[in-house]
């Protein structure tokens, strides 16, 4: 996903000259191929997040778009003023790409781990907020990111992530995608919790429950209409995200159900990393399956919900 | 370099433009009077006999950039900038109003003004960027950036000075209001800045340090510019220069109500 991203940095940058690319202190030989063939628009800036953020947003008012890429933790938590600021208040076409969302750097701790960054970056006005599942919705999301006002984050996922998103939809910035539907209930996930969430369908297919899953890309702007309309159809409601879930997709919907109105009310429950620390290492799957961010637990949770075993 | 009190060595246009600043602020009743008289100079200097500019076309591409990182001391900003045309002079008195155009600190949807600021440490790395963009597009213009010297106190500065020294950019004049205090009290106490230029000079800068009220040394000092670094100019001033009941005062650093009898005694030392 990782390589699918930048790659179509480089792609947008050969056809539109202002595309810049700025990294803090990337792996050796990072985008070499954009730095030889337009290096007058490539920047490695160094260990200093706060002061590329900075950076990027003088070039953007200046008509440029940059594409900053650096650790997603240290782009988010650490630069949460710059990008409040220098981005969301003059509402810049800044990019900002984050590595390893969520649980991905599982060995390095929890100074690593991005858990929070869409909760965080969901307060900010003007601020868009993507979550591709896998490398196909990466490319597809990408090409949309070159003439859309106002700043992205764009969250990147561990890579090699199971190719599950439809390719005959149409993809737009904002807008949810239903990759199931089912009328016992429904799924709403971000990132890599799709892939979760469509094993935790098939699993419930089987035991008889048909559960729809509904995809958001977008975390921000948020597509409240086609969430409050799946969820109108359904009990039953679940979201599943590689984060915390104060503040998270998780939070997001269910301040939807609290203002929607429903006559009926539904059963809700949010799966994702509580309001902890992670204490453990080992791989993101394990942390993963430690937080119940499996499907097993999704289908287990909508069954119970359901009134199943 | 500069000793308290010279309210003589302050021209009538220097001691105008405090005036306008000081009803202003008594206008919105309240707001920082020292960081803005301690700048009047320096932004005066810059918009009078440096900058090149166009109050009507406040976007002109070959424009020089001025970003007041130092975003309190904006009243002498606005001051500059209706004098000059980009806002009409009737704007500062709804200074911080509910209404108003102007707030406590600049914001770029003012004609005139680059970027948004006020939380310190930003302005520099936002400069950079649009030298870097000048550069890209060949723009002959400079970007100039005020930073305060509390300012410097924060991380991100340094982040900056880093890479505009990284770029050589020959187009970037970063300055310090070097006026030795802030909120709390005088800088070296709260935070030591000195060895102050050297420490400029060893992130690659061009260095040049004046009286930071005397015109003829702050032009000089942004005309000639070295060719292949970014320049710093570290600006000796006092904290609400132009007046004995402003200077090196702390309870002007920002001022909740101007009595009137603080008013007569700053006009007064204004001349009246």
């Amino acid at each position: 996903m990782r390589r699918t991203c930048l790659n179509s940095v480089y792609k947008l940058a050969k056809e539109d000259d202002r595309v810049f690319f700025i990294g803090s202190d990337l792996g050796v030989g990072t985008l070499d191929i954009f730095k030889q063939e337009m290096p007058d628009r490539f920047f490695m800036e160094g260990i200093s997040e706060q002061h590329v953020i900075g950076m990027s947003s003088g070039l953007a008012m200046e008509g440029n778009i940059p594409y900053v890429n650096t650790i997603a933790v240290f782009l988010t938590r650490r630069c949460f003023e710059q990008i409040c600021l220098d981005l969301c208040l003059h509402n810049v076409n800044v990019r900002l790409i984050g590595n390893g969302g969520g649980l991905v750097y599982a060995p390095l701790g929890p100074t690593h781990f991005a858990t929070d960054d869409i909760a965080i970056l969901r307060t900010l006005p003007n601020m868009t907020i993507l979550a591709p599942a896998d490398a196909k919705e990466m490319e597809r999301l990408m090409r949309l990111t070159l003439d859309y006002d106002g700043p992205i984050y764009i969250r990147l996922a561990k890579g090699g992530d199971k190719i599950v998103t439809p390719d005959d939809r149409k993809y737009k910035i904002g807008k949810s995608v239903e990759v199931r539907d089912g009328r016992d209930a429904l799924i709403i996930t971000t990132g890599i919790g799709l892939q979760i969430a469509l094993e935790a369908a098939d699993e419930l297919a089987g035991k008889g429950l048909d559960a729809g899953v509904l995809h958001i890309h977008t975390v921000k702007p948020l597509d409240v209409e086609s969430i409050r309309d799946k969820l109108a159809e359904v009990p039953v409601a679940v979201t599943v995200e590689e984060g915390v879930v104060t503040g998270g997709l998780g939070s997001a919907v269910a301040e939807i159900i609290a203002e929607a109105g429903f006559e009926q009310v539904k059963k809700f429950r949010r799966i994702g990393i509580p309001d902890v620390f992670c204490e453990h290492f080992g791989s993101q799957a394990l942390l993963l399956e430690s937080f119940g961010i499996t499907s097993e637990n999704v289908a287990r949770t909508t069954l119970e919900l359901a009134g199943g075993k | 370099m500069i000793t308290k009190g010279k309210t003589s060595a302050l021209d009538e246009r220097s001691r105008e433009l405090r005036k306008t600043i000081v009803h202003t602020l008594n206008e919105a009743g309240r707001g920082h009077l020292g960081p803005a008289f301690s700048i009047v100079e320096i932004v005066r200097t810059l918009y009078d006999d440096v900058m090149r500019y166009r109050p009507n076309d406040p976007a002109w591409s070959g424009r020089d950039r001025f970003i007041l990182s130092k975003g309190h001391g904006c009243v002498a900003l606005y001051t500059i900038l209706a004098d000059k045309g980009f806002i009409p002079r009737e704007k500062l008195e709804g200074l911080c109003k509910f209404d108003g155009m102007l707030g406590g600190h600049p914001e770029s949807d003012i004609p005139g003004v680059e970027a948004s600021t006020g939380s310190l440490g930003h302005g520099l790395s936002i400069g950079i960027g649009m030298a870097l963009n000048a550069r890209h597009k060949k723009y002959d213009c400079r970007v100039f950036v005020l930073m305060g010297d509390g300012e410097c106190n924060e991380g991100s500065v340094w982040e900056a000075a880093l890479s505009a020294s990284k770029h050589k950019l020959a187009n970037l004049v970063a300055m310090v209001d070097y006026n030795k205090s802030q909120a709390y009290g005088f800088s070296s106490e709260v935070l030591d800045l000195e060895p102050f230029a050297d420490k400029w000079k060893s992130f690659g800068f061009a260095v040049t340090e004046v009286d930071g009220h005397d015109m003829a040394q702050l032009r000089a000092a942004v005309d000639k510019t070295s060719n292949d670094k970014p320049t710093c100019v570290i600006c000796h001033t006092v904290k609400g220069k132009g007046t004995l009941l402003t200077e090196n005062n702390m309870a002007w650093h920002h001022k909740n109500k101007i009595s009137e009898e603080e008013l007569r005694q700053v006009l007064e030392g204004l001349g009246g």
